[in-house]
């Protein structure tokens, strides 16, 4: 089959997302382009969690709203998501927990009998899975074996009585001839795209979505080399990470809305200190505790204007796990290269879902700043042509380093004096002019997809371009993805728009803060698709709402 | 520059008489005898907060980070964190580190990292013109509590044992030599050290009198013994009134830091192997 999906339902505890990233993996082995949307509820046991596979020879970054199979180890599965299964479409259930229509196979004897514990109805159900898939039972045993490390007889038993009692194959799998890619969250290429550009220390104080960066990277610290620290709370996490970015170490914070709004005086604080820091803010619908577990677009606001006073920012926005790694890479080397704060804005929906990833042949290095060349006395504020002062760091010989809150002399002593505080004002905004000509000329601010000069245009941005350019290329029309948001890509956004009649902007949120940021920048926004129910738009649904509006 | 040479062209604004400049002379003092004893003067970096404590940064030329108010304690973990082979120091006021950032300073100690914070202890706040402190005692009036708090008052020292910090000490800035030997006692010390210094406010809370007093030097005193330490911590309540008031080291044990645990023998700050995440990616994903 060219594209397909499998649903796999249960209540928390069941191993749902276990057995996701398991079909997802195998999927991706077998040369298919993969979108795992992982859905949750807020709580460690009971309620409905669900993993929406989608498999495609193509690239996709999406789901449908159709699938070919579903899974459901409790009833609920079946009574939610049935309606959603496609003609000639199989339901496979646990018989022993409730009866439904469909293919009923008795997972919970299966585990009994092999002397297993409940949870393991996930085994029985990746073997079902894998034999739905046409999958040799060695293909199916291998997996189990090497996921399973504890109880892997026991896991393998289950797995066998499950193989043999499913039917047959229903779901037709060539190897596709594809190279198979990498899997990997929106987190997990956060994460890498800065430890490619040298992280060194990364402080977080867990908070969904963005928690799944600090467990990775805590996971491997070894192998990448670097530390992660989770400290009593957010303002720990950033104050933290300011200080060891002025003693000479690349580091990074992370957290949703809630917990960045915690930052926010530090976001102030590395901006006057000239600290360059990265700030993860991956979104969940607010405001306040909101809907933990679901994704949103509604912090863009916030995040381009978090801390008091004025100062340079720099903001990325990735799309897919390629752009996360890229553009993360990016904000931390513009942070040392201007010394100011950066951020990488993500969602739910990209920080938690897996995708393929295929950087291309974009290597993301570490790039040094602008580093004092030990010559004269030292002057850590030393006002430049171009605003942005050589670092030196606590230990060097010869160099007092004096980072400060306060507005200061060159030195780094307080000052109130106004000819020096102008002075200093000035020499911060003095960055914005080479911070501006790397946005708008040397880096690649907006994308763009579909056919070059078409009427209509989808202004979109985040993960929610995965479904935009799927739609777009099926009706004919362009995708505009502005990947960075601040300093505002102007220029190159009004040029990628200059053929369309038509804007539409697309958005995971109420109001459409994409489409205001660019009508303050002369991009009038014609219409506006949105979505506030803390899902990500699917193929079908945003198809229909786009043939809506071009008629 | 004064003796010391330590001194920046900074103009010191502090009140004449303030207790603020006993704990600026005994902290250049430290500075001098650990540079003498190895510790070269780079290789300090110290950090304030906010409020008229936290101008110290401006007066010593070493390396340092004016922080904002509370966050102390994680402006220097950060330090730490980056680069283990820094001497990393706090000066810090009541009203910021056990008013707005308490927690840090519990959770500090408790993890034990390896600073060394100096509480600039006047029991009022001072740049804010007079209100009343963690550490004021009950019935303090102050512009914000007119007819006196009711609040009794933090024993930063009893809470500091509780939180398991491994060197818990008390200085009075007009004993800036014993204040001197304190400071370098806790930066020599592996692990978090904490001394509160009883600071008068010669414009908002004029305690000199009252310290003179009540203020001895603690002997015979064993530093390892945890019971002995919180009943000489419990001496004094940060009350009105005092029978006795002890300075000096109230406990030091060694414990295992935080930075030596988790940094693996990594300089952040001049770290040279870089993983390569290329090869990462292949293997693991």
């Amino acid at each position: 089959m060219e594209d397909f999906s499998i649903l796999i339902g249960g209540k928390a505890g069941d191993g749902i997302r276990q057995i996701g990233g398991l079909v997802a993996g195998l999927l991706g082995r077998l040369g298919y382009h993969v979108f795992f949307w992982d859905d949750y509820p807020s709580l460690i046991r009971g309620g409905h969690n669900f993993s929406l596979i989608r498999a495609c020879r193509c690239m996709i970054q999406a789901n449908t709203d159709s699938v070919d199979l579903i899974v459901a180890l409790n009833a609920e599965t079946v009574d939610r998501h049935k309606s959603r299964l496609k003609p000639g479409g199989t339901i496979v259930f646990d018989a022993d927990a409730f009866e439904a229509e469909g293919l009923g196979l008795n997972l919970g004897s299966m585990v009994k009998q092999a002397g297993g514990k409940p949870v393991m109805r996930n085994t029985a159900a990746f073997a079902v899975i894998g034999k739905m898939l046409g999958l040799k039972w060695e293909v199916v045993e291998k997996i189990v074996r090497d996921s399973f490390k504890k109880a892997t007889e026991i896991n393998l038993a289950i797995a066998r009585a499950a193989y043999d009692q499913a039917g047959g194959t229903t779901l037709d799998i060539e190897a596709g001839p594809a190279e198979p890619l990498p899997l990997m969250t929106g987190n997990e290429a956060i994460a890498l795209g800065a430890a490619a550009a040298g992280l060194d220390l990364y402080v977080a104080y867990p908070m969904t979505p963005a928690t799944s960066i600090l467990h990775f990277l805590a996971a491997h610290e070894e192998e990448l080399g670097l530390v992660t620290y989770h400290p009593e709370n957010e303002i720990a996490a950033a104050v933290t990470a300011i200080g060891a970015a002025y003693a000479g170490a690349r580091t990074m914070v992370g957290s949703a809305g809630g917990g960045f709004a915690l930052m926010a005086e530090a976001v102030s604080l590395a901006a006057q200190s000239e600290t360059p820091v990265v700030f993860v803010v991956s979104q969940r619908p607010g405001p306040s505790t909101g809907v933990p577990t679901y994704t949103t677009q509604g912090d863009l606001g916030f995040v381009l204007s978090a801390g008091h006073g004025e100062f340079l920012r720099f903001v990325v926005a990735p799309g897919d796990v390629n752009e996360a790694f890229e553009l993360t890479g990016l904000a931390m080397n513009m942070a040392w290269k201007y010394q100011i704060p950066a951020f990488v804005l993500t969602d739910k929906c990209l920080s938690e879902s897996t995708y393929c990833f295929d950087a291309g042949g974009a290597a993301v290095t570490r790039e040094e700043g602008l580093l004092w060349d030990g010559g004269g006395g030292y002057k850590r504020y030393l006002d430049t042509e171009g605003g942005v002062s050589p670092l030196a760091f606590p230990g060097t010989a010869g160099a007092v380093v004096k980072g400060t809150s306060y507005e200061h002399d060159e030195y780094g002593i307080t000052t109130e004096v106004a000819e020096a505080v102008t002075a200093m004002q000035e020499k911060r905004m003095k960055k914005r002019a080479g911070l501006a000509r790397d946005v708008e000329t040397d880096l690649e601010a907006v994308k763009t997809y579909g056919p070059p000069g078409s009427d209509t245009a989808i202004l979109t941005w985040g993960s929610t371009k995965g479904a935009c350019v799927e739609v777009a290329e099926a009706l004919g029309v362009g995708v505009v993805q502005p990947v960075i948001l601040e300093p505002f890509p102007a220029e190159a956004l009004r040029s990628a728009l200059a053929g369309a009649k038509k804007v539409i902007g697309v958005e995971v949120n109420v109001t459409g803060c994409l489409a205001d940021l660019a009508a303050c920048h002369g991009v009038e926004v014609a219409e506006r698709i949105l979505k506030y129910d803390g899902r990500p738009f699917t193929i079908d649904d945003l198809k229909k709402k786009v043939e809506g509006v071009i008629g | 520059m004064s003796e010391t040479g330590l001194d920046t062209y900074a103009e010191n604004t502090w009140c004449k008489g303030c207790g603020n400049f006993g704990i600026l002379s005994a902290a250049n003092a430290a500075f001098k005898t650990l540079a003498a004893e190895g510790r070269p003067l780079e290789t300090i970096a110290i950090a304030s907060g906010i409020g008229c404590s936290s101008k110290i940064v401006d007066y010593i030329d070493v390396n340092s980070f004016y922080s904002i108010h509370g966050r102390v304690p994680p402006t220097l973990t950060g330090i730490k964190l980056a680069n283990r082979g820094l001497s990393v120091i706090g000066f810090t006021g009541d009203g910021d580190a056990y008013g707005e950032g308490l927690a840090h300073v519990i959770m500090s100690a408790k993890r034990n990292i390896d600073v060394t914070v100096v509480i600039h202890n006047n029991r009022v706040y001072g740049l804010t013109t007079g209100q009343f402190t963690p550490t004021s005692p009950r019935g303090f009036r102050g512009k914000s509590t007119p007819r006196g708090s009711v609040e009794h008052p933090l024993n930063p020292l009893d809470l500091m044992l509780a939180a398991g910090a491994t060197f818990v000490a008390r200085g009075f800035s007009v004993k800036a030599d014993h204040l001197a030997d304190l400071i370098v006692q806790g930066v020599k010390h592996k692990g978090f050290a904490l001394i509160d210094v009883l600071q008068p406010c010669f414009t908002f809370f004029n305690t000199y009198k009252f310290y003179n007093e009540k203020v001895y030097e603690l002997e015979g005193h064993d530093v390892s013994d945890l019971e002995a330490a919180r009943a000489r911590a419990r001496e004094w309540d940060y009350g009105a009134e005092a029978e006795r008031i002890p300075i000096g080291l109230f406990y030091r044990v060694e414990r295992p830091t935080y930075d030596e645990e988790v940094l693996r023998g990594l300089v952040l700050a001049a770290r040279r192997e870089r993983a390569d995440i290329g090869a990462f990616i292949r293997s693991h994903m």
